[in-house]
């Protein structure tokens, strides 16, 4: 077949195209045309086509997303914001931290293994390409109902793939999250989210200056993975019935990845490169044209030097493949042995594909013949802009609140725990966990199942940080605005337990149909309610990730916006764990219960959602946090109540070293009794235990910050005793272990 | 050009979970037919022309030493055209 | 002391046994598969990882680096090394160690804190414990299941050189419950088990893995 030139493209103006199988409007086609003064030649027409997708572009959230930027906290530790591969914080001690979380859904749910493992080694990429180590993985996933056929397709698959290609990096993974609810079937979520290390002269950006610079493709060959995944795949829901799109899965590599990022490392720490971008959506055509527009604009890459695993790609398909594990450098040519001396070490192919021009556009030849010049920031930058309409949707009127029982007896309060603590969502996680090396590197002070994650940085000063990932999906389909905030405060309150103090957020949000106005709706009042309580908080967003399309047919997935965030420990030997440590501890519960139980897991078992999330108080929990973080020293033990309420805390409190407890909840007290007391999920509130002598100096701090405390009893024995009712511990961790295990083998 | 192909099995009295896997799967899909299954490995080599003797031989000593692991594997060389 | 850490490409767990080498006091030395020269050490330390991505089977590629070659000659002659999970692998490939390493009973990836009993504290590696010794240290991996000809465990078992045995439960059926074996000299000991990571209780289930690495040095004093 002829090679579609640009001298072709200009002499042969009336070609029909195939914009709209390639996923571009009418008008995008238009506007592709004026930009250029020409139609496009195929390869360009790819390039927009993919660069231009929602999953490249965030079209459609690019108007809210600028948020984040207007409402920006003022913030001395933010070193790199929104628009690079990743944001950077300054942690002290001259280290900066860059974290971000991304996802993979769709793919996952048509491959789950590969899915999933090229979802880790994407996010791993983006980190690297700062410039940093990557130090530890999360991965927050979300599925289908437990017991359904597909869920059985999809997890085992989904965790082996975290866990084969996490494992094969070296990478710990230090939590997560794992949540059943129907609202996933047919469209899991797979975020994963990963943080690096690096020294502050150590940042590396995406950006391509200097004339004469050379342009070096090095990592894995190109081949047809993934050819148009990133339009196919991400800008379209599954209609029920219809076969799964097969071709265009990625397939990951993760020794390629690995020996990549030990040669990488090493050329950064020769300080070798002037800019690098890894590639990931959209492959090369994304890699140059983000490199050429952030820098001086001009490129000239000669195609066919690209180092190819099947010869039989178009040009076309060269630039739109998402071959894994490759990197794009910018170096000078000074350095260029060196370079490739440390790569043939690794025995990582490097090819230099092209260098830095004085021009301003973005030209690819192929054999010497012109297939592509675009200026590249028309690409890469200034895609289409969409103001989707926006209705709030119709099922906010039709909410209905809450009927639940009351407990009134031993028997109902043992028989509901039992149930809700052996319930999915709040079972016992170790079948999927288990399967993640959480050890590796010899740093990771907290794991799964601690509040956050925490990671030791500097071993003489016992520098660390903490990350959390939650999500809570009910609570933003009541009230988004709010919901999104809920979700922040439960990250931070995650952090500030474990005794680290909150520096910075990332977010994955996971929505449907961005071509549905309520859900639409739904994402722009997420989005607003997170860029608010952010600058209310003076916390940083420092990149994310926008999913849309998560939709069966019409139906849109519960908005799903996962909240990650970053804390740091000055002494990681001084973090506080979950589990109750030693009996003759007093129980205590930090900050109020109220009877609102919508949203909850255990209005969930009942079958109802009802109809009002809680309402944030931010300046409370403020207090909250300060006061973690001061009173660390009394606590023996601390653990956040979210999910399964006071109820699933204590479960997880006293199985996790097998220490018993005995609890009096006074009904009388408590707006909703004991069942609120027990299974509500108010937010605001944490566990702690303190020994006898420091029960004084704990109601000192609490009186200072204002945060109401609660005595609830003793640890000790080998049963949970909750207002008179006992449940032995065997009982206790059978309930709630055995769950996981009995559905997936 | 003729591609010589070397089967790696496990030996027979070497626990195989993956096969164990396989053949617990097959009756959950309908499929009632085996009584046993045995997963292994086959490589395939493509070499130019007609495999002579000493390539053969060559062959075979790479199939026990890297293609294999005698102490649970045995194997099997195949020539194909 | 000087004890070498070889990284082959894929290594994972080697920063970790440099780390252990310089807790225990010893001078950690890193030794790179391309190369057989192993720089003076007076011990090595084959790490945990998935070196080259665990292609073909567990180590088998490893075991013709070229760092190896100096390895085999040097154990021949009673160098002491220790081969930790893939570390073990390449041992079991290159026969120094009899048996092999296999796929998990239960396919799955295994990461857990794993009750252990020192069944030889006569290695170099284990002076420092005492037979009966009952440890906790993590275990990490797909392929750990240790299989051996009847006859090889008969030889292992008569004459105790089964070094680690897991105890409460066998998490990969391995043959007898074997955790990590030694040679009939007694110089190449392999562990499934990752000694490296229960170090410090800040960052793993005990310190019980520390004493793999005091007792190398010990072992070394008057060499």
């Amino acid at each position: 077949m002829a090679l579609d030139t640009v001298a072709v493209a200009a002499a042969q103006p009336e070609l029909i195209q195939p914009w709209r199988e390639l996923g571009l409007k009418e008008d995008e086609y238009a506007r592709i045309k004026e930009i250029l003064g020409r139609r496009p030649t195929s390869s360009e027409l790819a390039m927009y086509s993919v660069m231009w997708s929602e999953h490249c572009s965030y079209k459609s959230s690019k108007v809210h997303l600028k948020q984040f930027g207007e409402k920006a906290p003022h913030s001395d530790a933010l070193l790199v914001g929104i628009g690079e591969n990743a944001g950077v914080v300054d942690i002290g001690q001259g280290y900066a931290v860059t974290f971000k979380i991304e996802s993979h859904n769709h793919p996952s749910f048509i491959e789950p293994y590969q899915g999933a493992a090229t979802g880790v080694g994407g996010i791993v990429r983006d980190i690297l390409t700062m410039g940093a180590r990557p130090i530890a993985i999360m991965d927050p996933l979300r599925f289908g109902p437990a017991d359904a056929v597909d869920t059985r397709r999809v997890l085992p698959g989904i965790v082996a793939g975290v866990g084969g290609y996490g494992n094969c990096l070296g990478l710990p993974n230090i939590g997560g999250e794992v949540v059943f609810d129907a609202t996933y079937a047919g469209n899991p979520l797979v975020n994963a989210l990963c943080v690096g290390v690096m020294r502050h002269e150590d940042i590396k950006l995406a950006t391509a200056h200097g004339t004469g610079n050379l342009v070096v493709l090095f990592g894995a060959k190109t081949g047809g993975d993934g050819i148009g995944g990133v339009s196919v795949l991400a800008s379209e829901t599954f209609a029920s019935g219809k076969a799964a799109k097969r071709p265009a899965v990625q397939v990951g590599d993760p020794f390629a990845e690995k020996v990549l990022i030990e040669c990488s490392l090493e050329i950064f720490a020769e300080d070798l490169v002037i800019g690098i971008q890894d590639l990931g959506g959209a492959g090369l055509s994304c890699a140059t044209s983000e490199l050429a527009s952030a820098g001086s604009g001009g490129m000239s890459i000669q195609l066919e030097k690209v180092p190819l695993r099947d010869p039989s790609l178009s040009p076309e398909e060269i630039l739109m493949s998402e071959s894994q594990e490759r990197m794009c450098a910018i170096i000078e040519p000074s350095k260029l042995a060196r370079f490739m001396k440390i790569c043939k070490k690794w025995d990582v192919t490097a090819t230099v594909i092209g260098e830095v021009t004085d021009g301003k556009n973005l030209e690819i030849t192929f054999n010497g013949e012109l297939i592509v010049d675009v200026p590249p920031r028309t690409v890469a930058h200034d895609g289409p802009v969409y103001n989707r309409p926006i209705a709030k949707p119709a099922y906010l009127e039709t909410l209905t609140p809450t009927t639940l029982p009351t407990l009134d007896s031993a028997e109902s309060i043992k028989s509901e725990l039992l149930a809700l603590i052996a319930s999915p969502n709040i079972a016992d996680k170790s079948w999927v966990t288990d399967q993640y090396d959480r050890y590796v590197q010899g740093n990771s002070v907290l794991s799964q199942p601690e509040d956050s994650g925490m990671i030791r940085i500097d071993e003489n000063t016992n520098l660390g940080v903490a990350i959390s990932t939650d999500a809570n999906a009910r609570w933003s389909y009541l009230d988004p605005y709010n919901g999104a905030k809920l979700a922040l405060l439960e990250s931070c309150r995650n952090i500030a337990t474990t005794g680290a103090k909150p520096l910075a957020v990332t977010n994955c949000l996971n929505f449907g149909s961005p071509e549905d106005p309520g859900v639409m709706w739904q994402f722009a009042e997420t989005v607003r309610g997170l860029a608010d309580i952010c600058l209310e908080m003076g916390l940083p967003v420092t990149g994310g990730n926008v999913s849309f399309y998560n939709q069966t047919g019409a139906v849109a997935i519960l908005p799903t916006p996962v909240i990650g965030v970053l804390g740091v420990i000055q002494d990681v030997t001084t973090r506080t764990k979950m589990g109750i440590p030693a009996a003759g501890l007093s129980i205590v519960q930090l900050g109020n219960t109220s009877d609102n139980f919508s949203g909850s897991e255990w209005a969930h078992l009942h079958g109802q959602i009802g109809d009002h999330a809680p309402t944030p108080d931010i300046a409370t929990e403020m207090r909250l946090i300060n006061l973690l973080l001061e009173g660390q020293p009394l606590f023996e033990s601390a653990h956040d109540l979210s999910d399964g309420g006071l109820a699933a805390a204590l479960t997880e409190a006293v199985l996790r070293n097998g220490i018993g407890a005995s609890i009096d909840l006074p009904a009388q007290y408590i707006p909703g009794g004991v069942a609120a007391g027990l299974f509500a999920e108010t937010p605001g509130r944490v566990l702690v235990t303190v020994k006898a002598e420091h029960r004084a100096a704990l109601a000192a701090l609490a009186e200072k910050f204002e945060i109401a405390l609660h005595e609830l009893g003793t640890s000790g024995g080998d049963a949970l005793v909750i207002n008179g009712a006992a449940i032995p511990l065997d009982e206790l961790r059978q309930a709630h272990t055995q769950t996981l295990p009995k559905l997936f083998g | 050009m003729a591609t010589i192909v070397v089967e790696v099995m496990l030996k027979p009295e070497i626990l195989d979970p993956q096969g164990q896997a396989v053949a617990a799967a097959l009756p959950r899909l309908g499929f009632t037919f085996a009584k046993a299954v045995r997963q292994g490995k086959r490589f395939e080599i493509e070499v130019e022309g007609t495999p002579t003797p000493e390539q053969l031989a060559d062959i075979e000593k790479a199939a026990e030493t890297l293609l294999s692991n005698p102490v649970i594997e045995s194997y099997l060389v195949k020539v194909e055209d | 002391m000087r004890v070498g850490v070889v990284t082959f490409p894929g290594s994972l767990d080697d920063s970790s046994a440099l780390r252990a080498i310089r807790l225990a006091g010893g001078t950690p030395v890193p030794l790179f598969h391309a190369s057989d020269d192993l720089k003076e050490v007076q011990a090595v330390v084959l790490p945990g990882g998935f070196s080259y991505g665990d292609y073909l089977r567990c180590g088998a590629i490893s075991r013709f680096a070229p760092i190896m070659s100096s390895i085999i000659i040097a154990a021949e002659h009673g160098f002491p090394v220790l081969g930790i999970c893939n570390g073990f692998q390449i041992l079991c490939e290159s026969h120094l160690l009899p048996g092999a390493l296999t796929r998990n009973q239960g396919l799955h990836f295994v990461c857990t804190d794993q009750p252990l009993i020192v069944e030889n504290a006569a290695t170099p590696w284990t002076s420092g414990y005492t037979k009966g010794d009952r440890l906790v240290i993590p275990i990490k991996n797909g392929e750990g299941s240790f299989q051996a000809s009847a006859q090889t465990l008969h030889e292992l078992e008569s004459e105790g050189r089964v070094v680690l045995r897991y105890a409460d439960s066998n998490p990969n059926g391995s043959k007898n419950d074997i955790a990590g074996i030694t040679n009939a000299r007694g110089n190449v000991v392999g562990v499934m088990p990752h000694p490296e990571q229960a170090i410090e209780s800040l960052t793993g289930p005990s310190e019980d893995g520390l004493t793999f690495f005091t007792s190398i040095l010990h072992s070394l004093v008057g060499r």
